[in-house]
Parts: C-alpha cells; structure tokens; sequence
C-alpha cells in the first residue's frame, strides 16, 4: 500500500499500462506539459511526444482521429480537458466510437478512454463545472465510470485501457489532491461492481464520484444519531450494479440516490426507478436542481447537495 | 493533368478494366434501385449514378492494404476497393452474408477485410476518423495510405477543417478527396460555400491541392496516382478535388424536380461511362466488347440481387450482439 493522490493514481495507471503496451497513446491539448491539471506530467519524458501526444483545439478530431485509430488497432487515451469541452466532440463519440461495432456487424472494436474531467472546481462557472455522466449512460456501446478514491482512478483507468469498448472516463476535478491507499503491483478494478464505503441496516446511500465523500461526512453524522447508513459507491455507471444495489436496499428497505449531476434525467432517476419497480422500496433522489453553475460561491453553492441535505433527507424517509 | 497528347499512350486493357469496374459499380446501384421498386431496400439510397471515375480512378489505384472511408454515397467507392458485389447487396436488402450482417444497410457499409473503414451518416464525421487511422499508420512505422471521400457539401462542417489541420500537423499518410457533385441534397452546394472552393481552403491549411475533372477517368486516375505516391512517399497530406455531376436525385426516391431537365440532357453527354467508352472506341476496342462490359455487369449485379433477395434476414438476437463486451445490452429493458 501506498498513500497517493488521485491524480497521482491516474498517472501511474497510464504510466503502467503504456510500459505493458506499446499500443497505448494519449492524446490532447496541453499533454507535453502535463495537461491542464498536471495529470499527465513527466509522462513525455517517458514516453516521447508521439505517444504522449499534443494536439490542437479540436475536440471532434481528438476524439474523431483517436475512433480511427482505435479501429486501426491502437489504444488510444484521449483528454478532453473538461466534460464541458467534450460537447465538441458528441458526434464522434456518440454516433461515432459507441456504434461502429455495431453498425458494422462486429467487424470492429473501438478501444479508447475518452477522460473528461467533470464537477463543480470553485468558481469554474457553468462551462468548466458540469457532471454530464447520465448522458453517457444513455448511449449504447458506452462504458462510464466515475471513480471516487485513488484506488479506484488507479484500478479503473487501468481496467478502462484494457478494455475493448470505448470507456468515458469521468474524473472529478475536485479530487485531484485527494491522497488514500492504493495497493501496490498490478490493481485492477472491474467495471459494473460496486464499493461498500460503510455499512448500515437503515439505509441505503448509492452515489458515485465526489458526492461519495460528501455522502460518508453525513453517515458519519447520522451514525452518531443511532442511524446506520449502508453507503454504496457504484463507480461506474455503465454498467451499474444492479445486484448489490438491490440487495443493500431489500436488507434496509429504503434508497436514498444523491448525486452532484442535475437531478432531472439524471442517473439517480434510473436507479431510483429500477429500485422501486423490483423492490417497491421507498426511493428518493438528491441532485442538483435544473440551474446552470454559477460564479460567485453563494450562488455556486446554492446548487450543491450538501451534508446537511443528506442527513436530513435521510432523517426525512425514516420519519425522524 | 493529363494533357491528350499524354493519351496517345493509353493502357487499353487497364482502361478496359476501369471500364468495367464502372459498369459494375453502376450495375449495383441499379440493382439497389430495382430494390427500392421491389420494396426490399427499406432504407434510403444515395445514388453515384454518373460519378464513377472517382471510385474507379481514386480507390482503384489505391494498394489492397490501403485503407478507405467513405460517405452516405459509398457504394462505388465500396465496390472499388474490392467488397463483394453479393455481400453488398446482401447489406442493403438487410440480409445475412451482408458486408455488416444486415445491420447497417447502405449508410454504414464497411468491409474491413478490404480496410473499407465504413460508409458515415453523418457528413464530414469521416474526415476526422481518416485523420485519425492515418495517425494509427503513422505510430505503427506502416506505410498504408489513408484515402478519405466527402462530398462538396462535407467541406462546411467543422470536421473538414479540423481533420485537414490535424492531417498536416501530425504530417499524415491520408488523401482527402472531395467528390463534388454540386449539389449537398436538394440544395446547390455553390449557393451555401463562400470562398474559392474545396482546394483553395485545403491549400489555405498547408495541403497540397489539385482540381481534376472527375468524369475523365484517366485524368482522375493520374493524379490520383502522383498523389498517392506522394502520401506514401512520406509527404504528408494531399488533397484531391474531383469534379463531377449526380445524374439521379439525392436519394433513390428523389426526382431533383429543382433542377432544369436540359442541364441534366447536357450533364448525361458528359457522364464518365460513355467517355471511357468513346476512348476504347477511339483505340479500336471493338463495339461488342464495349457492350459485353455492360452485360457481364448486368448479369454479375442481377445474380447477386437475386442471391441477395433470397437470403434470410438476421434473427432478433442480433440486436443485442456486438452492442459491447462490458454490460448487458438487454439490461432493463422489457
Ligand atoms: C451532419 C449531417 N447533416 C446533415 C445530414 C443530411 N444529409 C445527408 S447527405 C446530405 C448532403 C451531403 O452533401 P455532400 O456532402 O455534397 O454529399 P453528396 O450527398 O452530394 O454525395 C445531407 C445534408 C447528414 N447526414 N449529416
Ligand atoms: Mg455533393
């Protein structure tokens, strides 16, 4: 074990498999620099400006050009900066990378990492703060994860470039700093189970991403109320998993979903809905409400779901 | 470009394949139109009917290793790179044996056993993706060329511009051609580009650029060939711009009402068929040959439409299949 950060994770992950394969690249704006947050630095040291590879401002051909390339037989890393710049480039990977296995009838595989940074970075307003992971979700031929610990942006970005399909790879800007344990040697985490963060016997907490953290503060607080939280954190959203979510909610009879993401259409709804129909639990979602982000931080922070609104929408569905 | 007197050394036999190469790809879309008749293509049809040099004269002097993207109108260039006839029609009646299983019918054709990377729906998304399979050649030291057709219509979406810049940055293997029919659907495509064209822009972004009659196939043939060999020579980017005509409408059902019957009558002389045709005539290939290149294609078209009308369609399972390896595609639904 090793006390990293989260960034530091994500380095050495990409940093690994480029060592195990030499089809592995990454490609963005600002990646001989160390890309804008500084998570690819010394990588060009290592690997040369080919395979650390910078690029212009196009985000359709960064992520158009690395759909041709992944289907030429290279594994391509792509940087999209910040989830909000990858709305550039939504053709390429949605009508592009997420169906050309299919349309073509199987005579291709797209393997690439489309990272895209997303969350609320204090007053980054509301082109630099977007979670837009449910949209993702809803594509076909997607694959989304949103890790929320160093160990998992190691083990995840490193299942992620192995991966066959095209992987949106969301990494909360706000994390960057985050250190914690992460093992050491080959750590691989699989896609589609999800982490127990704590457990509890009266609800049920699934969240992902950043808001994880904010979800363990309020079980926290709740736990020093004789409130048991079961804090699940699901990791990737496509896929989700089903099963350990509903076997959580079935033992505690109650689901609470929170998540940074505009609560309308949002991921929530989906579990929410999933729960309910195959449970017929109570379920209740917490997400941001249908505003954009804005600058200053009162009003940047008027759209955060907080601990406190966790502890008392928890409080709320027991009734105390 | 070939001036006539380059002409007095024709490769008759070599022409006379591109001849037939054309009638083939005419013959297919013929075929695919007879479908539309029969109610077996269901889906929409774009036509290339009297734009086959530049199938035959670009993708026909690319090497079998080669690697092509086309467009909504790829048939030809389809068919040139060496799909079969049968596979294609198979596709677009949605059958089993087509090129991608019935699944992605006339817009999405591919045949990667030929390196035909795909058909696109969408205009212009296949400049970048062609950036980006030159790139892939590029990393892995191969010396593949990349040869990527848009229409004239392609060269206003975004792509264009960010694909060409990205191909001469990174100093790409890849060929662009713009096959310019002048028209982008209904509309004129001259009415909505301002500017000096698709070679001016290319040449603005650093590409090396020529114009070319497209309906000359030994014209296109040429230049295609000098920059080929330039591109795999290691010179970076070329840009080709082809021009020719659409003598059907947009689509198989459409009957281009907006365009005046004597430019079509005018347009119908000039098409590269009976060019081609006039040259093997002019080099003393005798009229029955001419005509036998026709009927062979007819009759090669007519067996597969009819293998291709006989085959079974794909079984439901195949909606679920090769969605992706992580998840099941079934997951929540009925
Ligand atoms: C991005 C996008 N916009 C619009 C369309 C609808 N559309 C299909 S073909 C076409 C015309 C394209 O013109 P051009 O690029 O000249 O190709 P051509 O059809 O002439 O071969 C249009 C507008 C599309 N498929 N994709
Ligand atoms: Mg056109």
């Amino acid at each position: 074990m090793a006390r990293i950060s989260y960034m530091e994770a994500a380095r050495s992950a990409l940093a690994e498999e480029m060592r195990r394969d030499r089809l592995v690249w990454a490609v963005g704006e600002d990646l001989g620099r160390g890309g804008v947050f500084g998570q690819y630095k010394g990588l060009v040291e290592e690997f040369g400006p080919e395979r650390i590879s910078d690029a212009p401002i196009s985000e359709a051909a960064i992520l158009g050009a690395s759909v041709g390339a992944a289907m030429m037989g290279t594994r391509p890393v792509v940087e999209m900066r910040f989830s909000d710049f990858a709305l550039c480039a939504v053709d390429e990977l949605v009508n592009q990378a997420a169906k050309a296995r299919f349309m073509f009838g199987g005579q291709t595989r797209v393997p690439m990492v489309v990272r895209e940074p997303i969350g609320m970075w204090r007053s980054s307003a509301a082109q630099h703060s977007q979670s837009l992971e449910s949209w993702y979700a809803h594509i076909p031929g997607l694959v989304v994860a949103c890790p929320s610990t160093p160990a998992d942006n190691k083990g995840l970005l490193k299942s992620a470039i192995r991966c066959d399909d095209p992987v949106v790879y969301m990494e909360h800007k706000n994390l960057w700093p985050l250190e914690g344990e992460v093992p050491d040697g080959e750590h691989l985490v699989p896609f589609g189970v999800a982490r127990t963060v704590r457990e509890g016997r009266d609800i049920t907490i699934v969240s992902w991403s950043a808001q994880v953290h904010v979800c363990e503060r309020a079980a926290e607080t709740l736990a020093g109320q004789g409130i048991g939280v079961d804090l699940i954190d699901l990791r990737t959203l496509w896929p989700w998993d089903r099963a350990a979510v509903l076997a959580s909610a079935s033992r505690t009879g109650r689901l609470l979903i929170a998540h940074e993401a505009v609560q309308v259409g949002g991921f929530g709804a989906e579990i929410a809905a999933t729960v309910a129909e195959t449970l017929g639990v109570k379920v209740r979602r917490l997400g941001a409400p249908r505003a954009p982000i804005g600058y200053a931080p009162p009003v940047e922070d008027a759209v955060r779901i907080t601990e406190a609104m966790t502890v008392a929408a928890v409080r709320d569905m027991l009734g105390r | 470009m070939p001036t006539d007197h380059d002409r007095s050394n024709i490769d008759i036999a070599h022409l006379r394949a591109q001849h037939r190469l054309m009638w083939r790809i005419r013959a297919l879309e013929q075929a695919a139109l007879r479908g539309l008749d029969d109610k077996v293509v269901l889906g929409a049809i774009h036509p290339s009917i009297g734009q086959e040099a530049v199938a035959a004269g670009v993708v026909g002097s690319l090497r079998a290793d080669d690697i092509l993207l086309s467009t909504h109108r790829g048939h030809g260039h389809t068919l040139a790179k060496g799909a079969s006839s049968e596979a294609m029609l198979r596709e677009l009646l949605g059958r089993v044996g087509g090129n991608c299983g019935g699944k992605g019918g006339s817009m999405h054709i591919a045949d990667f056993r030929v390196g035909m990377l795909g058909a696109n729906g969408v205009v212009g998304a296949n400049i970048v993706i062609a950036a980006g399979a030159a790139h892939a050649i590029k990393l892995k030291g191969e010396d593949k060329v990349v040869c990527c057709i848009f229409g004239d219509g392609a060269i206003n979406r975004g792509p264009f511009l960010e694909g060409l810049n990205w191909a001469a940055v990174f100093k790409l293997p890849v060929l662009f051609v713009c096959e310019d029919n002048g028209f982008a659907a209904t509309t004129r495509t001259s009415s909505m580009t301002a500017g000096g064209g698709p070679a001016v822009r290319a040449r603005a972004i650093g590409l090396p650029a020529e114009e070319v009659d497209g309906n000359d196939i030994l014209a296109v043939e040429a230049t295609a060939r000098a920059m080929i060999a330039a591109v795999r020579a290691g010179e970076g980017p070329r840009f080709l711009h082809a021009k020719t005509y659409r003598l059907t409408g947009h689509t198989g059902v459409d009957t281009a009402p907006y365009r005046p019957a004597d430019e079509l009558a005018a347009r119908r002389k000039e098409e590269p068929i009976l060019r081609a045709a006039d040259l093997l005539r002019a080099a003393g290939v005798p009229e029955s040959e001419i005509l036998a290149d026709q009927s062979v294609a007819e009759a090669e078209m007519d067996a597969a439409y009819r293998a291709a009308f006989d085959a079974p369609f794909p079984g439901p399972e195949e909606a679920f299949r090769d969605v992706q390896d992580i998840g099941d595609p079934a997951e929540g639904a009925f």
